[in-house]
């Protein structure tokens, strides 16, 4: 499978299973995404649980928090994550505190779905990563799997956990693996040993990294379509890296993380997003924080720039084999 | 979660979920829709109180009938040689529209959207408007330019984000910006510009200006809070501004029921603002330059805004990412009642003895040559994929005014870092 096809297939699943879960979106009924991730639902599971939205983003979020109220558990899809800001204050205010402020009364388990990252000459408004403004707001998991088996597994636990979660779902790897090298042609996920994926339920718990490649002298932290971009870079460079899948930036796996960099003593932290006030400046601190006197290296951040991402220079723009070489090379140098 | 509660001997509810009338295979019937005559509508004075006008966003304003005759209180009796000019731009229009369709398809840049059918809504609106009046439009009033006498090899050269590009590359494809012919920069984010085109036309009020502000959703678009926002603000302090709903019946794979379209019109959306509305043919170039006129003599007045629905069909996908044949059925084009506006003022203008069958192929010739002499001179500043057409570091640039210490940082660092791997 795809990553599509995992999601879709993760979505299959739990709706069969549980007759609360529903699907609402953009697009997402009869014609099943724009990306295809809700193909074939609601012919399988009816009109009244997979439905088209009106384009709203504050509404979707909105009525989402409502249903999630009654009693059901929706899994709203956001077209593209830059479009999720209008439904940014149902997030933030709502959804997020509703379990704190009614301590406990009020829950609203829904997991939003929502494309992001670029790479597809998307432009500004196609291509952002705003997981930095979720990781911020108190009472929202964020999760990012980097492959189709964990899209599935992560995505069922997403959907069966109680608290709401934010889903990204690097879209540049929805096909392929992609290392960074753009002018390379893709490799699909159908060649890939992670495209096997089961077709029955199964989770992957939210909150546990893995370590996807193991090595003594770096440790290099990422998430999403940034997993191959390293695995890429540490095949070519021969350079004895260690690389962590975070797969859930909140509640973050801080066990293995402070595992690894107390091993290797340097570490890396690796985005697509912009560079200030990022995800990477949370994981910076913390590294510090907790494994200063193990650390040979300040910690360095390989990022997006502090751009809008702009549309004929993207490959410029993200944080490619080349920016992360360089700064393997620095942080191995000091 | 727990079953519902035990039965209190009340009916269950249901919930509905709209369907459009036609999907992929169907066949189609507009038997039922309702066209109104052409010259049946009245036109009221332009300072009328909105609330004495409550019918009109039920009816649907139509100045050109079958046979391409103009008629009724509508018609603007405009002279042939504006007929002819606004033939062409539409016709221009659609030649530039299947030029860059085939670019992108040939890989010469990444996207494009084409307005195929609508060309009306906008090449009409800039016939009515002054150039001084300034347009906040959404992706598909490429007609708005074309009409305003923008060259089209600047156009292209956005698209191509090539060394001609004045935007420097950063933007997708048709997101335009052209601030000298008042035409705002376009946002990806849908109906985030019509609560500025509102703000503008404030300010015009509040300097004592005299330029109106026209803005462009699509009807799927009015479903968003900006679109709302607007209209309050709109009313309240009665802005100088036209607000224009391109209801081109899909979103997507959307149809227009998902915005609300089932329970009511678009431009009846006005009502409950306390804002003029008016219904009218979107596909009749006449009905749009006459409703846009009102609408802008009556903000000129000083009688607040208008919400205009331009009932129209998108013909062709909604952008080169997307197959309508999926989501609706194939009919629906051909059989759309109202017809394709090119066709419909070709016919009013022979009609009218002002036109006939050679110069318009003549002139599909001449929009087509146009076209592909500015085609060629764009491209021969570069496509998309043929990189480096803009200097690397200007990515840095206009982020703000003046460069901070961390882009100047980046800005090195991105220089660095290329020329130590060499390229
Ligand atoms: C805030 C936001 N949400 C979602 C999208 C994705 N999107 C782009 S175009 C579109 C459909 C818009 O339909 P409509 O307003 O009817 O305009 P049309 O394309 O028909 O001209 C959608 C959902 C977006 N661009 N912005």
């Amino acid at each position: 499978m795809n990553m599509i096809q995992a999601i879709n297939s993760a979505l299959d699943i739990v709706m069969g299973r549980d007759p609360d879960i529903v699907v609402l979106g953009e697009d997402v009924g009869y014609f099943g995404g724009v990306f295809k991730a809700t193909e074939g639902l609601q012919a399988r599971h009816g009109k009244a649980r997979v439905f088209d939205t009106p384009i709203s983003e504050c509404g979707i979020i909105g009525v989402a928090v409502g249903m999630a109220t009654y009693g059901l558990r929706p899994v709203p899809e956001i077209q593209f994550a830059d479009y999720i800001y209008p439904a940014l204050d149902q997030l933030v205010s709502e959804a997020a505190r509703l379990r704190y402020r009614s301590a406990g009364e009020y829950t609203a388990p829904i997991t939003v779905r929502t494309p992001f990252g670029g790479g597809i000459f998307g432009g500004q408004t196609h291509s952002q990563s705003p997981e930095g403004i979720f990781t911020h707001v108190a009472g929202l998991k964020t999760v990012i799997p980097s492959n189709p088996y964990d899209a599935k597994g992560l995505l069922i636990a997403a959907i069966e956990d109680n608290d709401p979660v934010i889903f990204f779902e690097p879209k540049r790897i929805y096909n392929g693996p992609f290392d960074g090298h753009y002018d390379r042609p893709v490799t699909p996920w159908s060649k890939h040993p992670q495209s096997a994926v089961p077709e029955d339920y199964y989770r992957i718990p939210l909150g546990q990294a893995k370590v996807v490649r193991e090595g003594e002298a770096v440790t290099l932290l990422c998430y999403g379509t940034m997993v191959h971009v390293a695995l890429g870079v540490a095949e070519e460079t021969g350079a004895d890296v260690e690389i962590i899948d975070l797969r859930t930036l909140v509640p973050l796996d801080i066990a293995t993380i402070e595992e690894s960099v107390r091993k290797t003593g340097r570490c890396i932290v690796l985005h697509e997003a912009t560079r200030t006030g990022g995800f990477g400046a949370e994981l910076a601190a913390l590294v510090q924080e907790r494994c200063f006197y193990a650390l040979e290296a300040p910690v360095e951040r390989v990022t997006g720039w502090d751009t809008p991402y702009p549309h004929s220079l993207e490959w410029a723009y993200f944080p490619g084999p080349v920016r992360l070489t360089q700064a393997l090379k620095r942080v191995m140098e000091s | 979660m727990a079953e519902p509660r035990p039965p209190r001997n009340l009916p269950p509810l249901s919930l509905h979920v709209p369907e459009p009338r036609f999907r992929p295979g169907d066949a189609v019937d507009f038997a039922q829709f309702d066209r109104g005559a052409a010259g049946a509508v009245a036109r009221p004075d332009t300072a009328v109180a909105a609330a004495d006008i409550r019918d009109l966003p039920y009816a649907l304003i139509r100045v050109l009938d079958d046979e391409g005759r103009a008629k009724g209180p509508w018609d603007p009796r405009l002279d042939p040689d504006r007929l002819r000019a606004m033939l062409r731009h539409m016709a221009l229009t659609r030649a530039f529209d299947d030029r860059m369709y085939r670019a992108q398809r040939q890989g010469k840049t990444s996207f494009y959207m084409k307005c195929t059918g609508e060309e009306a809504t906008s090449v009409g609106a800039a016939h009515a408007l002054d150039q001084e009046d300034m347009c906040f439009p959404s992706y598909r009033q490429q007609g708005l330019l074309i009409a305003r006498g923008w060259p089209i090899g600047d156009m292209m050269c956005q698209i191509y984000s090539n060394s001609g590009d004045r935007l420097k590359g950063r933007q997708m494809p048709i997101m335009y910006s052209a601030r000298e012919a008042g035409f705002f920069s376009i946002s990806g984010n849908l109906a985030t510009q019509y609560p500025q085109a509102v703000g503008f036309a404030m300010a015009s009020a509040a300097k004592g200006d005299s330029r109106i502000a026209a803005s462009w959703v699509g009807e799927g678009s009015t479903a968003e809070g900006d679109f709302h926002s607007a209209c309050t603000f709109a009313s309240v302090y009665r802005a100088p501004v036209i607000l224009n709903i391109i209801n081109n019946q899909w979103a997507i794979s959307s149809f227009s029921g998902f915005a609300g379209a089932e329970a009511t019109t678009f431009a009846a959306r006005a009502i409950g603002y306390g804002i003029a509305g008016l219904r009218v043919d979107g596909n009749d170039i006449l009905a749009v330059y006459a409703a846009t006129l009102w609408a802008a003599e009556r903000a000129r007045g000083n009688f607040g805004p208008t919400i205009i629905e331009h009932f129209t069909y998108r013909a062709e996908g909604h952008s080169t990412s997307d197959d309508p044949s999926k989501y609706r059925s194939a009919d629906e084009r051909a059989a759309w009642p109202l017809g394709d506006p090119v066709a419909r003022l070709k016919q009013h203008l022979i009609g009218l003895s002002e036109w006939d069958e050679e110069r318009h192929a003549a002139m599909d010739r001449e929009v087509a040559e146009h076209v592909r002499d500015e085609g060629r001179k764009a491209e021969a500043l570069g496509t998309l994929h043929d990189g480096l057409s803009q200097p690397f570091t200007t990515m840095f640039e206009d982020v703000f005014e003046e460069q901070p210490w961390h882009l100047k940082e980046q800005s090195e660092q991105m220089q660095a870092e290329r020329k130590a791997a060499g390229i």
